[in-house]
Parts: C-alpha cells; sequence; structure tokens
C-alpha cells in the first residue's frame, strides 16, 4: 500500500474503511472483537444481576437509596452526544474532509473525558459513603461491572487521542482510514453498553 | 523469512524465530510449545498412575497429588491440546484456502507468545512450591480457600494464555472468511478448515466468559472482592456457571479440529471423496452450536431442580444426533474405498471405536438421575479420556504424521509410526477401559490413594501398566521424529500421492510467501480434480505472477507477552510485598507502550519480487 498516493474528495474511495485486503481484515476482525465483547459484558451483566443487594449479614447499601439519577442521567448524555459526534466524524472521514473529521473526533475526546470524569466522581463518592469494592459482594459486582465499562472509555480516549496526534500532519489515507473507522465502531459499541448498564443497573435499581 | 540479504549463524536464525509472523513458522512453533507441554503433562500423569499403582501408596504425598491432578488436567487442556491444534490450524489452514498469510499475522504471533508465557506462568509454579491444587475446574469453594500462590498461578496464568487464544480464534475466522482463494466457496472448504472455522468462532463466544471468571477469582483472591464467598453475600455457584459455559464449549474447540483432521485421512486414504460432505458442513455447524446450550450438565449434582436438569439432559443427548452423522460418514466414506492403511489412517480406523465408546459414555451422563451415580467417580474420568485421548489425542498424532512432511520437508518412518500406535492404542485401552468398572464399584475421581480390600488393587494395577504402555508409544515417537530429522531426507509435493487438498499442489515446506500465484479453485478436492484431469501444473493460477506483498516480522508480540506475564508476578505479590504494585503496573505499561509503538509507527510489509518468485519456480521451491 502506498501511503503517498494523494485523494480528492472526488477520488476517494465509498468506502475508505475496507478499501484494501488489510482494512477488510481488520473491519471484520473488529466487529468479531466486538462479539467478543458482548459476550464479555453479558458476563459480567448477569454476575451483577445475581449479586445486586447482596451483601455480608447486616449489610446497608441498598441500589435504591445508592443511586442518583440526575448525575447518571447527564453522564447519559455526555455519552450519547459523543457517539453522535463521532458519527460527524465519520460522515467527514467518508468526505475526505481531514479538518472537520479530526475536529468531531477531539469533540467526541472531551464529551467522553467529561462522561470518564464524573464516573469517577460518583464512584469516589460511593467509596465515602463507604460502599468500598471489597465491601460486599454487591459493591464488587458493581465496580466491576461499571468499572470495566470506565476502562473501555478510557482505552477508547487514549486510542483516540493517539491518532489524532499521530495522524495531524499528514491527513487520510487508506491505512489510517481503517484506523478511524474501527475506532468509531469501538466507540459505539461502549454506548451501547452504556445504554444497557444505565437500564439494568441504575433505573431498575432505583425504580425495580 | 525477509527479502533483505539472509543472514546465517545461530543469533540470526533465532532472532528470526522470536520475530516471525509466518503462519507456517508459527505453526511449528505452536506445535513445539505443544508438545513440551505434552511432555509436562504427561510425566504428571505418569506419577498420578505410579502413585495408584498399589493401595496405600506413599510415592507422592497427597498434597503433591491435589498439585499434580490439577496441573495435568490444566496443562494438556489448554497448553497441550489446544496449542497442537493451533499449530496444525496454522500451518494447514491457508494452504488449504490458497492463502498468502493469515488475516493478522502480527496478531498470530502475539497469541503464540501470550501461549507461551501463560504456559510457563502457571508452570513456574513448581519452582516456587506453591502449585495450583484446586482441580483444573478451580471451583471456587476450593480455590478461594486453597493456601500460598498455588490458584493464583492458575488464574493468572490462564488469563495471559487465554487472551492469546482468543486472537488466534479471530485470526482464523477473518482469515477463512476474507482470504480465500477465487473459486474457494464455503461449500468447497475442506473439512479441516470448516471445523477451524466453527471452533474459532466457538473460541471468540466461549473464551469471553473464561476471562472474566479468572478475573472474579483474582479479584477474589489478590484484591479482596467478594464474588464467591457467601460471608460477604457472594454465591460460589457463578463460579461454576461460568466456568462451564467456557469448559463445555472448549470440549468442542478441540474435538472438531480432531474431527477435520479425521475428514481429511479418511478422504485421502480411501481415496474417494468424502461422503456426505454437505452433512458433514451441517453437523459441524450445529456441534457448534449446541455445544454452547449444554454447560449445566456438569453441574446436575448442583441441585438447580428437575426442571433445568431435564432440559440440559435433553440438549446433552441431542448433540448425540450431529456427532453420529459424523460417525456414519466416515464409515461410509471408508466403505467401498480404495483403502491405504498408513499410519494417519491407522489412527483414523482406531479413532472410531474408541470415540464412540467416549460418546455412549457421554450420553449415559447425559441422563441426568444416572448422573448422580456416576458423578465425581472414575466413571467420569474413564468417560472423558475416552473422548480427550480417544478422539483429540488420536487425532494430534495421526495430523502429526500427516501433515508433518508439508511441515518439515521430510517424511515420519512409517514403520515406527505403527509401533507407537500399536503401543498407544493398546495402551490407552488398557488404562482408561477399566476405570468406568472403576467409577460402578466406588472409585471416587481425584483421590490421592486407596485401602486395600475394596477390589480396586487389580484395575488401578491394570490402568498403571497401560499407562506406561501409552508413554512407550509416545517415546517411540519421539525417536521416530528424531531420526527423521536427522537423516533429512526431503520429499515432493505430494508426499502420500493422494492429496485431494491445495496444501499437497506446493513444494514441502512452502515457500515463505506460499502460493506464487493464487490458485483457482474449480470444485471440492480442488487437487483431485486437477490430477483426474491430468493436468500438469496440479494448480491452475488466477491471476499471472506478479510481485507478492508480505508482512514484515516484529519482536513486539513477544515483548507485550513478557509485559503481561511481569505484570502477573505483580498483582500476585502485592499482598504481601511493596514491590509488588509497581511491578503489576510496569508490566502492564511495558505492554502498553509495546501496544502504541506498534500502532503508531507505520509497518506496511514489504514486496517479494516477480524476479525472485520466477528464480524460486526455477528452483523448485525450497524454503529461504
Amino acid at each position: 500500500m502506498d501511503l503517498n498516493t494523494k485523494f480528492t474528495p472526488e477520488t476517494w474511495p465509498a468506502h475508505p474503511e475496507k478499501a484494501t485486503l488489510e482494512a477488510k481484515n481488520k473491519f471484520v476482525g473488529f466487529w468479531l472483537f466486538l462479539g467478543g465483547e458482548t459476550i464479555l459484558f453479558a458476563t459480567l451483566f448477569a454476575t451483577y444481576m445475581a449479586l445486586k443487594n447482596k451483601g455480608p449479614s447486616g449489610f446497608g447499601f441498598t441500589t435504591q437509596e445508592l443511586y442518583t439519577l440526575p448525575l447518571v442521567f447527564v453522564m447519559t448524555m455526555l455519552l450519547l452526544t459523543s457517539s453522535l459526534t463521532s458519527v460527524y466524524a465519520m460522515y467527514h472521514l467518508k468526505s475526505y474532509n481531514f479538518k472537520k473529521m479530526q475536529l468531531w473526533l477531539a469533540i467526541t475526546a472531551f464529551l467522553g473525558l467529561g462522561f470518564l470524569m464524573l464516573e469517577v466522581y460518583e464512584f469516589s463518592h460511593y467509596v465515602h459513603l463507604g460502599f468500598t469494592f471489597s465491601n460486599s459482594a454487591f459493591s464488587s459486582a458493581f465496580y466491576t461491572l461499571v468499572g470495566t465499562h470506565g476502562f473501555h472509555v478510557a482505552i477508547g480516549l487514549v486510542w483516540i487521542t493517539l491518532l489524532i496526534f499521530r495522524n495531524a500532519k499528514r491527513g487520510l489515507n487508506l491505512y489510517n482510514a481503517t484506523k478511524y473507522y474501527t475506532f468509531s465502531l469501538y466507540w459505539h459499541f461502549i454506548d451501547v453498553v452504556w445504554v444497557f448498564i444505565f437500564t439494568v443497573v441504575y433505573l431498575m435499581g432505583v425504580i425495580g | 523469512m525477509s527479502s533483505v540479504a539472509q543472514k546465517s549463524g545461530f543469533g540470526a536464525t533465532l532472532w528470526d524465530w522470536l520475530t516471525t509472523v509466518d503462519h507456517k513458522k508459527i505453526g511449528i512453533l505452536y506445535l513445539l510449545g505443544g508438545l513440551f507441554f505434552f511432555v509436562l503433562g504427561g510425566i504428571e500423569a505418569m506419577i498420578i498412575r505410579l502413585q495408584l499403582i498399589v493401595p496405600n501408596n506413599d510415592l507422592v504425598t497427597a498434597g503433591l497429588f491435589n498439585d499434580l491432578i490439577t496441573m495435568h488436567g490444566t496443562t494438556m487442556i489448554f497448553l497441550a491440546a489446544m496449542p497442537i491444534l493451533f499449530g496444525f490450524m496454522n500451518a494447514i489452514v491457508p494452504l488449504q484456502i490458497g492463502a498468502r498469510d493469515v488475516a493478522f499475522p502480527f496478531i498470530n504471533s502475539l497469541g503464540f507468545w501470550m501461549f507461551v508465557f501463560g504456559g510457563l506462568f502457571l508452570n513456574i509454579s513448581w519452582f516456587f512450591g506453591e502449585v495450583p491444587d484446586a482441580g483444573w475446574t478451580s471451583y471456587a469453594s476450593l480455590s478461594l480457600h486453597s493456601p500460598g500462590h498455588g490458584v493464583d498461578f492458575y488464574a493468572i496464568g490462564l488469563q495471559i494464555a487465554g487472551g492469546g487464544t482468543l486472537m488466534a480464534g479471530i485470526n482464523f475466522l477473518v482469515t477463512i472468511i476474507n482470504m480465500r482463494a477465487p473459486g474457494m466457496t464455503y461449500m468447497r472448504m475442506p473439512l479441516f478448515t470448516w471445523t477451524t472455522f466453527v471452533a474459532s468462532a466457538m473460541i471468540l463466544f466461549a473464551f469471553p466468559p473464561l476471562t472474566i471468571g479468572l478475573f472474579f477469582l483474582t479479584f477474589d483472591r489478590m484484591f479482596s472482592g467478594n464474588f464467591f464467598d457467601h460471608t460477604m453475600g457472594g454465591n460460589t455457584i457463578i463460579w461454576e456457571h461460568i466456568f462451564w459455559i467456557f469448559g463445555h464449549p472448549e470440549v468442542y474447540i478441540l474435538i472438531l479440529p480432531a474431527f477435520g483432521i479425521f475428514s481429511e485421512i479418511f478422504a485421502t486414504f480411501s481415496r474417494k471423496r468424502l461422503f456426505g460432505y454437505t452433512a458433514m458442513v451441517f453437523a459441524t455447524v450445529l456441534i457448534g452450536f449446541l455445544g454452547f446450550m449444554v454447560w449445566a450438565h456438569h453441574m446436575f449434582t448442583v441441585g438447580l431442580g428437575p426442571t433445568a436438569n431435564a432440559i440440559f439432559a435433553v440438549a446433552t443427548m441431542a448433540i448425540a444426533v450431529p456427532t453420529g452423522v459424523k460417525i456414519f460418514n466416515w464409515l461410509l466414506t471408508i466403505w467401498g474405498g480404495s483403502i491405504k492403511v498408513t499410519t494417519p489412517m491407522l489412527y483414523a480406523l482406531g479413532f472410531i471405536p474408541s470415540f464412540v465408546m467416549g460418546g455412549v459414555t457421554g450420553v449415559m451422563q447425559g441422563a441426568a438421575p444416572l448422573d448422580y451415580q456416576l458423578h465425581d467417580s472414575y466413571f467420569i474420568v474413564a468417560h472423558f479420556h475416552y473422548v480427550i485421548v480417544g478422539g483429540v489425542v488420536l487425532a494430534i498424532f495421526a495430523g502429526l504424521h500427516y501433515w508433518w512432511p508439508k511441515m518439515f520437508g521430510t517424511m515420519l518412518s512409517e514403520g515406527l509410526g505403527k509401533i507407537t500406535f500399536v503401543f498407544f492404542f493398546i495402551g490407552f485401552h488398557l488404562t482408561f477401559l477399566i476405570q468406568h468398572w472403576l467409577g460402578f464399584w466406588g472409585m471416587p475421581r481425584r483421590v490421592w490413594t486407596f485401602m486395600d480390600g475394596q477390589g480396586w488393587n487389580m484395575p488401578n494395577f491394570i490402568s498403571t501398566i497401560g499407562a506406561l504402555l501409552m508413554a512407550i508409544g509416545f517415546i517411540v515417537m519421539v525417536i521416530n521424529i528424531i531420526i527423521t530429522t536427522v537423516k533429512n531426507k526431503r520429499v515432493g509435493d505430494d508426499p502420500w500421492g493422494d492429496g485431494r487438498t491445495l496444501e499437497w499442489a506446493i513444494p514441502s515446506p512452502p515457500p515463505f510467501y506460499n502460493f506464487p500465484a493464487t490458485p483457482l479453485v474449480r470444485g471440492l478436492d480442488t487437487l483431485w480434480i486437477e490430477k483426474m484431469e491430468g493436468s500438469k501444473e496440479m494448480i491452475t493460477p488466477a491471476e499471472p505472477i506478479t510481485d507478492i506483498h508480505m508482512p514484515n516480522g516484529s519482536i513486539i508480540p513477544m515483548l507485550m507477552s513478557l509485559g503481561l506475564f511481569i505484570a502477573g508476578f505483580g498483582a500476585m505479590f502485592q499482598q504481601e510485598a511493596s514491590w509488588g504494585l509497581p511491578v503489576l503496573i510496569f508490566g502492564l505499561a511495558f505492554t502498553f507502550v509495546m501496544m502504541s509503538a506498534r500502532s503508531l509507527k507505520d509497518d506496511l510489509g514489504f514486496y517479494v519480487t516477480k524476479e525472485q518468485i520466477l528464480q524460486d519456480l526455477k528452483n523448485k521451491g525450497g524454503r529461504d
């Protein structure tokens, strides 16, 4: 593959993310990887549901008392919006508009960072209340499920930051288009997982 | 493996193997690594059997016996059987589908090195004197209370090796989906490729639960989590579910490639098209699907209730149907064939009755009420050794003889091969057949020793003698490999003379780019079609010879795995030593920096020029 091939919006392929064999492989491979990730989170969800509200005798924490929906709602809005901005970025990827793509990805990263900071605040708040990781089966399951999601967000932030800076000077080519595209797939996946966390952990926790 | 000038000498060769991304070399590495652990697991098995040769024996202590059974099971499943099968998949599948390499050569190498470092991590426990001792299933009620670092080695070692397996699975899936040569439709793929495909899909969905289960275990043991501790609200049954949601598909991940190997061998040495190819493919997919539906049959006695037990009992028995379809198709492939009883064919013929016996006892255990009687007895030990040794290990030995010439360019001795078979096959039945009755007579599995006068003396003695015969068979095979390698008598493209699939149409071993020109596949058993038409070249090319794009080697996969290996020690010792946490962070950071380096530096590979390929063709192949 020649990185120096210069494209114009007219010569840029309709599906730059899978224009070469290597790119096709990464594209399919990444979808399969997300399939495996789905099972990984499914296992975490199942465990969380089994251990919800379970603790040693005299255990005081319940989901109803612990969670506060307004904070989680703000987090949800941040993450859902960041998914939308990553869609804008992919739109510009396909129309070969590098600057705008980078801009929208930077916005995506900032929204993701906001989400992550709120999550850190949320966790530290719970720890402050005495709801620590080793406090009970419930707390272990909660921090592992939500924390694994948060860890995925953090990995995504490092990933996109590296991509933005690495390619800042050289623009789009068929080699890095796949990298950008798989990032956006990953980001949507994280978003979908969060929708389930919001429903199963927080909504069902407060209402159920 | 590179187009740049070749350096010779030990250092250069070592560097070449450490950095290789060539699927054939990684296949050989997997094979050697797997055989190394196979020997370790085999020695453990021999000590187990020697301990049980007479009643009230004290060859090993009870604690060491627990170490041995745990490490024997874990080593054989994760570090011997699977890697050896991965070796065949790596070496053969890209050739069978007419590809130049796997889809992700770098990740292929990473998967291999993670297996190596995970396996080393697990086995280093022997030097610490704190060995996993909660059984290969490590049920939480045992493993949480196992003193020392034994189970920590299990949790972290398998975590590292399991990550490598998951990568290998995704890699094979993408390779088979995207890189088939023109004309190689799904329904023209050789059965070994098909079974690799389905087994890889099962890996993709079975290994993430293992990852999570091992994380829970790691958290509970090393980071004061409470997933399985009932005094803290945890639930020990969660581990059993998660483990078997992984563990049951795992046995099909092992047996399906074995089925694939035998399907190739039956067709080749019956010199007949595989009978019922379509039904075979369908049965493979069905087994892959049903394999996820039956995990709770390992837990009949847990007390899930009659409804759950009934559902899982029916699902378990349903798997016998597609498996039976396969057995009959193999029999009908042989029927009326022009049979050549070579060593691989001998293993294949021995496999059918052995595996059927293992399958039948499996259905017996699938009947939940009967399982209450059989559970945790030697009957279970007999059953799973009949399917795993009678199925997977026989397939591994068969595949080793069958594909050895393709992988190494030399032919294993047929005479010694048959001697191996006789010793191993007789030894196998001698060891395990009697264990069915031992189970009926009440001997529980995993016992360190037994008392005199229960009628168990003679059966245990016979069983140990059988194990010795198996060991002799294996030693003959090692001698065979050494003699063959020393003699180094080179063979041609199709040394068996009856090859049907693409791998037999190119030199043994193939040049590092496999096919000078991508082949055009004209039907099932495409090489056989070419042979029947009397074509000279054996391959109809799909394209003219042009420059070939190949990936660069890299040391990064090994370094990434090394980082995880270091981090593992940090995680384990952070409980008692202050250096633990920094080491954990350093190891993970090291891996991550290596990964970023890989990501940030463009690696576009290199081109093999048309001139070089033409030159190779003139010299008739030959590895670089």
